[in-house]
């Protein structure tokens, strides 16, 4: 008994280092002062309004919000159909496409980034909407692919069978009965893939400037001039987000499901 | 009508963000290899003067740094994501596995910047941890966590921490319980079970974990930048100072070609580790 409650006491105190940063970050938000005091010595909403008002945050969750959208969703479609590829068709070449199109996973992102905004500038797209949102969709596609991957090699082929032998077209096929078969993937994709873009940080650094910086971006900015809790609101914010996003994805995806964690 | 009616459709945009791809990596490759005007963007001929330059002890030193807090992370980060993973495979109240889930995973999606500035309000000199330990009187003055290595792997195990959760809970999902119960009924003490059993059954998850975390925190750029405050030098900060403090954009090429190769070789060189131990504890 007492070794249940020791590993339970154990599990508790790791959580807890794991779940400080965002009670500080969500305590301090509300703190009256400029000066970040502990415990706070006071309540107040002035960040929340200065970071819901100030125009660079604003601008930037606008932009942010329009790379995510579009490149997501056209990592969505590219990763789609090159998971169905890599699952039911042999041709040359595959493993080599397979290889570089999973090394973002690898190659840091600065470095990504980097390249990105050396080819800006090759190109005359220097810190424009297209270039972020290109290194955005090469970031991303590695996770859409495998969300997509997955759930392809667990539908029953005898589906597609049938539906083929008693004369469906292949374009039929795919429509009426891949597609949404593998709708729950996809949609696990396409989120996970909207929210590592929205707080993709280090490669977009390289690739935007002030006119197109996203939000994660513009808080390291905003971090470096000023010391004033704004940022927390914003984090704090963000935090809620991200909770809120999940539970509701517990909720109709089954988290265990996406993440593949199942006991036996 | 051919057998592979999609492959062509298909095939074409995937092809098109491999070739963007390939094309940007080529860019950092081209311009490693040039030679740098200062105070123009615009660079000279092709030299290999830049990657003479990368024996210089600070750069020398970053590369090593890199190396050391990735391995102090991945250490830290397996050490405290096991009993979560395992306590999260293994409950069997729902609510305490819901909360776990939860808990352990929204860091993952919170980004960078959101969790280093929330190490940066707890570890600060005037910080979350730096009050309670004067208030409880464990400490007289603060102690300095910021701008040190110690204060960055604090930040980096806590952003790792839900991958490797992911892939230990993973494997311990795997194990088949039979063999805890066997051990056990053949006298094995739960602590002689957990090092004896689980643990060597969950190798495999272990050390894919290992590696994912050590590639990935050698990756990291926000963390080192923030909290180390330039006095913790990661290869990150060294390529990001040469590209937008000095404008040598040449000689931050030629960094991000040495990050590259070092992430290569030391994946490879932690997969023969991993090949080799593998095979051992197959053996038993």
């Amino acid at each position: 008994m007492w070794r249940q409650t020791l590993f339970w006491v154990i599990v508790s105190c790791i959580l807890f280092y794991m779940t400080i940063p965002a009670i500080v970050v969500v305590m301090t938000s509300f703190n009256p002062g400029e000066i970040l005091s502990f415990p706070p010595n006071g309540f107040s909403l002035r960040w929340y309004e200065k970071a819901l008002t100030y125009p660079d945050f604003r601008g930037a969750f606008r932009t942010g919000l329009i790379v995510a959208l579009i490149s997501s969703t056209l990592a969505l479609v590219i990763g789609t159909s090159f998971a169905f590829l890599v699952v039911r068709y042999v041709f040359p070449g595959k493993n080599l496409l397979e290889g570089i199109l999973s090394s973002p996973l690898i190659i840091p992102h600065f470095t990504t980034g980097f390249g990105f905004l050396l080819l800006g500038a090759h190109l005359n797209l220097n810190q424009t909407l297209t270039i972020i949102i290109m290194t955005h969709v090469v970031l991303v596609l590695p996770f859409v692919a495998r969300a997509v991957y997955v759930s392809l090699l667990n539908i029953d082929p005898n589906f597609e069978r049938s539906a083929a032998n008693l004369g469906a077209s292949p374009f039929m096929v795919l429509s009426r009965i891949t597609v949404p078969l593998i709708i729950p993937g996809m949609a696990g994709g396409w989120l996970v893939a909207s929210i590592l873009s929205l707080t993709e940080f280090s490669a977009s650094l390289y690739v935007t400037a002030s006119r197109t910086q996203t939000l994660p971006v513009a808080m390291y900015n905003y971090i470096r001039e000023y010391t004033d809790p704004t940022v927390a609101a914003v984090s704090a914010l963000l935090i809620i987000a991200t909770m809120l996003i999940l539970m509701a994805a517990n909720h109709f995806l089954g988290l265990r499901k996406i993440l593949a964690i199942d006991s036996h | 009508m051919s057998k592979r009616p999609f492959l062509i459709p298909f095939l074409v945009p995937a092809i098109l963000v491999a070739v963007i791809f390939l094309a940007a990596l080529a860019e950092i490759l081209q311009y490693s290899l040039r030679e740098f005007i200062p105070g123009s963007l615009d660079v000279g001929g092709f030299t290999l003067d830049n990657f003479a330059r990368i024996y210089r002890p600070v750069y020398f030193k970053a590369v090593i740094n890199t190396f050391v807090l990735s391995l102090a992370t991945a250490f830290f980060t397996l050490i405290l994501s096991y009993p979560i993973a395992f306590a999260l495979v293994r409950t069997k109240v729902e609510w305490v596995r819901t909360l776990l889930i939860l808990l352990s995973i929204t860091p993952l999606f919170t980004g960078e910047i959101v969790r280093t500035y929330a190490w940066m309000l707890v570890l600060g000199t005037n910080g979350f941890l730096n009050t309670m330990l004067l208030d409880i009187g464990v400490i007289s003055e603060p102690v300095t966590f910021m701008y040190t290595r110690a204060g960055v792997v604090i930040a980096l195990v806590q952003f790792a921490m839900p991958v490797m959760i992911i892939i230990l809970a993973t494997a311990i999902s795997h194990i088949n319980t039979d063999y805890e119960k066997a051990a056990a009924n053949l006298g094995a003490r739960p602590w002689t079970v957990i090092t004896r059993v689980v643990i060597p059954l969950t190798m495999p998850g272990i050390i894919s974990g290992f590696i994912v975390i050590f590639a990935w925190t050698m990756s990291a750029f926000a963390t080192p930048q923030l909290i180390g405050g330039g006095k913790v030098l990661m290869i990150s900060n060294a390529i990001y100072l040469q590209g937008f403090s000095a404008l040598n954009f040449p000689f931050a090429a030629t960094l991000s070609v040495i990050a590259l190769i070092s992430a290569f070789a030391s994946l490879a060189l932690m997969k023969l580790i991993a090949n080799r131990l593998e095979r051992q504890t197959a053996i038993h």
